[in-house]
């Protein structure tokens, strides 16, 4: 851990040094209306103006459909080619914000908690995150809430936290920080000594987590998830822009002797999600969905992963069609 | 407003019905709300900005129950109440709509008598946003309507809350989810999604009565309300009838007669 100063035609050469080292940098861009992580070239691409993108950063590390490894069948034989881990490009998220680099963690949770997911580490092992914290926030954001902070450096690999002068305090934070600014060591000049809390918004805690865990241990056949969730219709889009939602599908695309198998987003808010071949679904009204989400990410996933499911980006609260807001109802719970 | 709210709250504890369907605050704009009890109906909220079709709740038996039940409609949800009627979705004794005219006025609705003649005074219109994206996607050739709607589509990650937001989609298993033959590749693609996205307009002409709910739910910013509503448009003239304007039973596209003039095959 080391902290820099940068100037502003500093971050910009710096930019240029990561692209022309051959990896692929994604950044927020506005296009269409929205903004999200898309592959950028250049620094003037990126999007300055904004509080959250649409989607998060997830898709970096756990694509929205990926093959798990292809087959043919030939005279009798079968061939398999699996998944290549050294396919993975070296990816940099540039401008991710602390709330996004922190749900690494709870996705790796998940994804290694009983054996080693090798697509998930392979993008893990070549993707670099560059974190800018936040001097703005929204009536969705709530990271305070869930062990996070606008300045929170858990997950970045460097922090840029951005100076009234264009230049930023540049917090390199892991050897992968490392290796990054020893792609223009020269623009990391001295510390200059300013404290970084005073650039970051204020964002006072909204609920206590231990004391939404407490009321959750005893809250599962409580009448709150019938209540709470009679308005929602059932998509998928609070778990598709969720930093941390990790619900996948098995699919097979076959065409005659050869297929592939293949790995994609899914969400147990769907109906389908639980449904078993027999007809039984376990998970029958939407209410029992709901709770699971809820119950996943603040009770089991703390109790089973120590890690809590939720990073307080506030995404699900912005996407959802008839406003089921995640603060709204956890905040609700912890005061019954 | 208060209106609505001393209508409601009356209903309920008259037990006419056992529940409301209607509108509260919500933390960006209104959404929806149910009202079992008088006490909840103070939360009711009417007024333009009350634009969800609720009538997306009214094919959901754990929701609405087996009672009688009132719904808040705007004109749009209205239309879409006439479309599950025509469909044989919904029943006359189980449902009250409760709407505000033009003028301000409360208006109650009980038959489907009633609503088809309230929609009727309505004409359906293209609104600004639909006007300009239409527009310009009429300007342009095949080739560019394909790449433009591809551009669209790859952005689609399959959260399905254009399905979710329709009223008209109560299939209980939809097209996508049929694996045995698996007809749409089920996985987010560009082509997958093209795919799940040209049957649900398929399935959605002659039906979709252009409420603008799936636009409005799409979290990536889609305008797939759009489609339905084009080919809304490009069916209502060659079949005579306006989907969600009172209409006899039976759908365009499900129900073949002598005379369908099939000028659309070309």
């Amino acid at each position: 851990m080391e902290t820099k100063y940068i100037s502003q035609s500093g971050i910009e050469q710096w930019f240029n040094a990561i692209i022309t080292s051959g990896k692929r940098v994604y950044a927020p861009v506005n296009s269409r209306g929205q903004i999200d992580f898309k592959l950028v070239k250049n620094l003037n691409e990126v999007s300055s103006e904004y509080i959250q993108t649409t989607q998060s950063i997830k898709a970096s590390v756990y694509p929205k459909a990926e093959v798990l490894f292809s087959y043919e069948k030939v005279n009798g034989k079968v061939n398999l080619t699996d998944f290549d881990p050294e396919s993975v490009p070296e990816t940099v998220m540039w401008k991710v914000h602390p709330c996004d680099a922190a749900g690494f963690k709870p996705l790796s949770a998940i994804f290694n908690w009983d054996g080693a997911d090798k697509l998930h580490n392979a993008h893990l092992a070549k993707t670099s995150l560059v974190s800018f914290s936040c001097a703005s926030a929204d009536e969705s954001c709530f990271c305070t809430s869930v062990n996070g902070s606008p300045g929170n450096t858990a997950g970045s690999d460097i922090q840029l936290t951005m100076l009234p002068d264009g230049g930023a305090i540049a917090e390199i934070l892991t050897s992968r920080g490392g290796e990054l600014a020893a792609l223009l060591p020269s623009v990391f000049e001295a510390d200059k000594g300013v404290k970084k809390e005073k650039y970051l918004v204020d964002l006072p805690a909204r609920f206590s987590l231990e004391e939404v865990n407490t009321k959750l241990s005893k809250a599962f056949n409580s009448t709150v998830w019938k209540e709470q969730s009679e308005r929602c219709i059932g998509c998928g889009a609070c778990a598709f822009v969720c930093p941390t939602c990790a619900c996948f599908d098995i699919q097979e695309d076959v065409h005659g002797s050869k297929g592939r198998r293949i790995r994609c987003w899914d969400a147990c808010g769907f109906a389908m999600f639980t449904l078993h071949t027999s007809g039984h679904n376990p998970r029958e009204h939407q209410s029992q969905r709901w709770r699971q989400r809820i119950l996943h990410k603040f009770s089991y996933m703390p109790e089973r992963l120590g890690v809590v499911g939720c990073t307080g980006c506030g995404r699900c609260s912005r996407a959802c069609p008839v406003d089921m807001n995640i603060l709204e109802h956890i905040t609700s719970i912890a005061q019954q | 407003m208060e209106k609505i709210r001393e209508r409601a709250a009356t209903l309920l504890a008259e037990g006419v019905v056992t529940l409301v369907l209607g509108y509260e605050e919500g933390t960006k704009r209104p959404r929806p709300l149910f009202c079992r009890n008088s006490e909840s109906a103070r939360k009711l909220i009417f007024d333009s900005r009350c634009i969800h079709n609720l009538a997306v709740y009214l094919t959901k038996k754990e929701l609405v129950g087996k009672d009688r039940f009132a719904v808040i409609a705007p004109i749009a949800t209205l239309r879409s109440i006439m479309q599950l009627y025509v469909e044989n979705q919904l029943s006359e004794d189980k449902l009250l709509v409760l709407t505000v005219d033009p003028s301000g006025e409360l208006r109650e609705l009980v038959t489907f008598e009633d609503i088809a003649g309230y929609v009727e005074q309505f004409e359906l219109k293209r609104g600004e946003r639909e006007q300009e994206i239409l527009s310009k996607i009429d300007e342009m050739s095949r080739e560019e309507r394909w790449k433009f709607w591809m551009e669209e589509m790859s952005h689609c990650f399959k959260c399905y809350a254009c399905r979710s937001a329709c009223p008209l989609c109560y299939c209980s298993k939809c097209v996508v989810e049929v694996n045995r033959p698996q007809w749409i590749n089920p996985w987010p693609a560009p082509l997958a999604n093209m795919e799940w996205h040209i049957n649900r307009a398929m399935h959605m002409v002659g039906r979709c009565t252009a409420c603008g709910a799936c636009g409005d739910a799409c979290p990536v910013g889609i305008p797939i309300d759009l489609i339905t509503r084009k080919m809304m448009e490009d069916m209502a003239p060659e079949f005579g009838y306006i989907p969600g304007q009172p209409a006899k039973k039976g759908n365009a596209l499900s129900t073949w007669k002598l005379d369908d003039r099939e000028q659309f095959i070309r």
